[in-house]
């Protein structure tokens, strides 16, 4: 019956012409092959993001005094309300964990080099995009804490000289966080980001499907002396089937933090009432916040808050053209760069551990 | 690695006397598995989104609207303490078939108020206070008033709105 | 006979001439017109009264100096008085001949004649109604009837006249909050003289009033929570005719607002009782100044009870006692095991948010019943206590149900992660029988 469907579908689209490259796809085996499953598995929770978060659109009403009662409602009323909403924010988080993991991978694992650059590139700007679903959707439900975190971390853009006041105006559509913020972070969240973060996937899956998956530089020599049908497992089914167990792990995982540990709700943002003490952005930004608040207040001339932005938006620029600094096919460049990749590493766990061991 | 290709090649023997197929009655058995786990799995899931999809009851008006009570809940000279949000509002049909609402909190130490029909106040039994249906305060320790809500009938139902500002 | 302007000479000289004339009108119709709205305003109001006192007086030393400032603020002032008003003599002289006798100057008045001299005014109905229709003009008979008014009259010139409540020179409304009989500040007036021990000295009377006051709750009604209607010294003992309510008529001075607790109370057998011993009602268990927060240990046999002020153990009163402080304790109880529970569902995430409504109405359960505690019958606090008793009940219950809630939704948890367990091993179970055919090494 399926072969029926396959057949007429062929005759016209020419399928499995289409299918033919996926059927060939292979995935070299070496034993540091388990870490080809963090894509996998973070564009598995971003499916996951996208369907719970057209539930949750059901409901959801994007205004200042509608919002909070809204996911109340969800949270209470709607059957199965609490397991979708604690679903989509523990995903949120996984997934930025799974793609944060990705990047380090490929970056230990080196396979950013030639020809695979604007692959990493395209990487890159999908989780700074992936970041600014974090940030947008965190207001979403227009609690105590969202609001506050939102007037900080929009307070910390508005210290970018020349261009961050603007930029700060534009995110907040006008010179404050209120219910305009609010609307404009939902047209973000559920229409801008996802309509880049869709086109940027295509490019970057379409050029893992062009370049294949690398092998890492250090594994090479060995895994070339296979035989073909040792060293690579193919795509389908093999493969897929593996990632397919990996991502029921990730679902048994996200529906037992959603039952045991529900997201908390809080109470509604008051505007004028005082920010909770210790308010701090969400743990992906902890380290980049923590950076801040150790930074000195001036250093030569230069207020230190505006050095600390400047200096992580260089080095995101950096890290952004990572590829293009390993030109040398030899192994010293590449052993600086591996210094790097442990450095920031190191500093983005220890920093973010201080961060929630200061308060 | 080695483990495996071992494992693999001991099942092999143990299961099949040809080269490289397992037995049908295990390969029945695993594919029976694997498609009751994928059944299994795909109904633990569509199940809470199939419900979720369902709009419940009590429909989401907003913290600003309620739906008090269906009309011919009430007498006329008779109240109603109904839920507005996370506190208490009073509902009231005077005689003359006029409805009221306000806030139900009392002002003086948030005893819930009610209705009394034999003075046709809003009165707090806790120490005396005394409303009128505007929800002032006429009597008693109540230093301020009862806030007023609007009330509107709309086919069966009473729908109960906070007062927008001016 | 030609007329002066039909000649055409004449006609431009008639022109100019009359434009002239027609200016000189216009001008001194303006002129008119301006002095127009000085005239009416002048009618309208007394022109600033001329206070020429004020030149040499703001510039002295005490006690002949007057804060200039001060004295424009004064009510009085305001309304046009003078200087003169009170002391005589004429304020528009500017030299030593405004105070002469043939002006009328009086001096300072002496302290006995102040009352009389500001009921000279005040008390006049008909002058007053000229400024405030609605003020009272029976402070001076008032004032006569206290004992400030008696002991004056008896030639104690150490009590309070009107000047030593209200100032002078710069007397401002009660309404105003600077003012030093504002509700917020009258306690403070009074306390001038009634905290000042040695002031107070001969009188024999306490000097702890103020000192209690400020630890009461009428005193943290007022200043915490913004209640001016709250009690101040003058709400109990009157202003003007400030004495203190005998022992017979605390009750009903408390009973202005505590209304419920004096009905309540006079239905008691403590009515009779405590006339019969000439003991003040309320006064006896609650104080008069240092009004504390009640509390369920007043009752019973506990060290803060105040039942064993009177009854010894064994007596009815004392039973009485204890049981209504037992089912005071029975409720807060329930009240709070099953806040505790809802607590507990609602951090673990379930919805009860109509259930800690509800509480709301058992909590008043419990506040009228400590009301009627003041009928000192049990079972009239038990009838009070039942219905808080049964919502408390019902919340436990919906919190209960919200925690087993709870638990079902951990069940389902467990279904589909065994659902899941299943799909994995069936999954890897496939994977390992399709690659059985060929070698692949990964496991």
């Amino acid at each position: 019956m399926l072969n029926r469907l396959r057949g007429w579908i062929d005759e016209r689209f020419g399928w499995s012409q289409l299918t033919a490259p996926l059927r060939k796809k292979t995935v070299p085996v070496h034993y540091n092959s388990y870490w080809y499953y963090l894509g996998g598995i973070t564009l598995f929770l971003f499916v996951i993001q996208v369907l719970t978060g057209i539930l949750l659109l059901l409901y959801y009403r994007p205004s200042a005094d509608g919002a909070f009662e809204s996911v109340q409602y969800i949270m209470t009323q709607v059957q199965f309300g609490w397991l979708i909403r604690s679903i989509h924010s523990w995903s949120a988080n996984l997934m930025i964990f799974t793609a944060f993991a990705h990047m380090f991978s490929v970056l230990f694992l080196k396979a950013y080099r030639k020809p695979r650059e604007l692959t990493w590139v395209s990487g890159m700007v999908l989780l700074f995009l992936v970041m600014g679903f974090g940030f947008s959707g965190y207001l979403l439900p227009w609690n105590t804490l969202a609001f506050f975190a939102t007037k900080v971390g929009t307070d910390i853009v508005d210290q970018v000289p020349l261009v961050g006041h603007p930029i700060m105006i534009f995110l907040r559509g006008g010179p404050e966080v209120t219910g305009a913020t609010l609307t404009r972070f939902f047209g973000f969240h559920v229409a801008v980001l996802p309509g880049l973060v869709t086109v940027l996937i295509t490019v970057h899956l379409m050029l893992i499907q062009w370049f294949g998956i690398s092998v890492p530089p250090g594994q090479e020599p060995d895994w070339k002396a296979l035989p073909k049908e040792q060293r690579e497992m193919p795509f389908f089914p093999n493969f897929f089937l593996r990632e397919l167990m990996a991502w029921y792990a990730a679902l048994g995982v996200l529906g037992a933090l959603a039952a045991l540990f529900p997201w908390e709700l809080g109470s509604k943002a008051d505007p004028f009432g005082s920010a909770p003490a210790g308010i701090r952005p969400e743990w992906y930004f902890l380290f980049m916040f923590q950076t801040l608040k150790l930074i000195p207040a001036k250093i030569w001339f230069i207020p230190g808050e505006v050095l600390g932005i400047l200096s992580f938006s260089v080095a995101g620029l950096l890290w952004l053209l990572l590829p293009f600094f390993d030109r040398d096919p030899g192994g010293r460049s590449r052993r600086w760069i591996t210094g790097i990749g442990v450095f920031a590493l190191s500093y983005i766990v220890v920093m973010t551990i201080y961060a929630y061991v200061a308060k | 690695m080695v483990n495996a290709r071992e494992e693999a090649a001991v099942s092999k023997e143990k299961n099949n006397p040809v080269e490289g197929t397992p037995a049908p009655g295990r390969r029945r058995f695993v594919e029976v598995l694997l498609g009751s786990g994928l059944l299994a799995t795909a109904v633990s899931f569509l199940y809470p989104v199939l419900r979720y999809l369902v709009p419940p009851a009590s429909a989401d008006l907003g913290s600003n609207t309620v739906v008090a009570a269906k009309v011919g809940d009430l007498k006329p000279n008779s109240g109603k303490v109904f839920r507005f949000g996370n506190q208490p509002g009073l509902l009231v049909l005077d005689s003359s078939g006029q409805y009221h609402a306000m806030s139900a909190v009392c002002t003086h130490l948030s005893c819930t108020v009610q209705y009394r029909s034999d003075q046709h106040v809003v009165w707090c039994a806790c120490h005396n206070g005394v409303y009128d249906l505007n929800g002032r305060n006429v009597s008693g320790p109540p230093p301020r008033p009862l806030a007023l809500y609007e009330v509107h009938v709309q086919g069966d139902d009473i729908v109960v709105s906070r007062q927008r500002s001016a | 006979m030609q007329s002066l302007v039909d000649k055409p000479e004449h006609r431009a000289q008639g022109n100019s001439q009359a434009t002239v004339a027609a200016w000189l009108v216009l001008g001194l119709l303006c002129l008119a017109g301006w002095s127009w709205p000085a005239r009416a305003a002048a009618q309208a109001k007394p022109a600033p009264a001329v206070n020429t006192c004020l030149d040499c007086h703001s510039s002295l030393d005490k006690p002949l100096g007057i804060d200039k400032d001060r004295y424009a603020s004064d009510v009085h002032a305001q309304h046009g008085l003078t200087c003169a008003s009170c002391h005589g003599g004429d304020p528009a002289k500017d030299d030593q001949d405004a105070m002469s006798k043939a002006a009328g100057f009086k001096g300072k008045p002496d302290r006995k004649q102040i009352p009389e001299l500001c009921g000279s005014c005040h008390a006049n109905a008909a002058y007053i109604h000229q400024f405030n229709p609605s003020l009272r003009t029976d402070q001076l008979a008032q004032y006569k009837t206290s004992v400030h008014g008696q002991r004056l009259a008896q030639g104690d010139t150490k009590v309070a006249v009107c000047t030593d409540c209200h100032s002078v020179h710069g007397i401002l409304p009660a309404s105003d909050s600077r003012s030093s009989v504002h509700p917020l500040n009258v306690a403070g007036t009074c306390a001038r003289c009634h905290a000042d021990a040695a002031y107070m000295k001969e009188y024999k009377i306490p000097t702890d009033q103020f000192a209690g006051y400020s630890a009461s709750v009428h005193h943290a009604a007022m200043v915490e929570r913004g209640d001016l209607s709250a009690p101040t010294c003058s709400t109990c003992h009157g202003n003007h005719g400030a004495a203190p309510p005998g022992v017979g008529s605390v009750e009903n001075v408390c009973s202005t607002c505590h209304v419920f607790q004096a009905q309540l109370f006079d239905q008691s057998p403590h009515k009779a009782a405590f006339a019969a011993a000439s003991l003040p009602s309320c006064v006896t268990c609650h104080s008069n100044h240092r009004i504390a927060h009640p509390s369920d240990a007043y009752l019973g046999t506990g060290p803060q009870s105040i039942c064993s002020n009177c009854h010894s153990p064994g007596d009815a009163g004392l039973a009485a006692a204890v049981a209504m402080q037992q089912d005071l304790g029975k409720l807060e109880l329930a009240i709070a095991g099953s806040d505790e529970v809802l607590d507990r569902a609602e951090s673990s995430g379930m919805e009860v948010s109509q259930a800690m409504m509800d509480q709301a109405q058992a909590r008043d359960a419990l506040t009228k019943a400590r009301v009627t505690v003041h009928t000192f019958q049990p079972a009239r606090v038990q009838a009070d206590i039942q219905p808080g008793l049964q919502i408390a009940a019902k919340d436990l219950r919906a919190g209960e149900q919200a925690l087993k809630e709870r638990d079902y939704r951990r069940l389902g948890l467990g279904v589909s992660l065994l659902a899941i367990v299943l799909a994995m091993t069936g999954l890897r179970l496939y994977i390992r029988q399709i690659e059985s055919g060929d070698r692949s090494p990964r496991s």
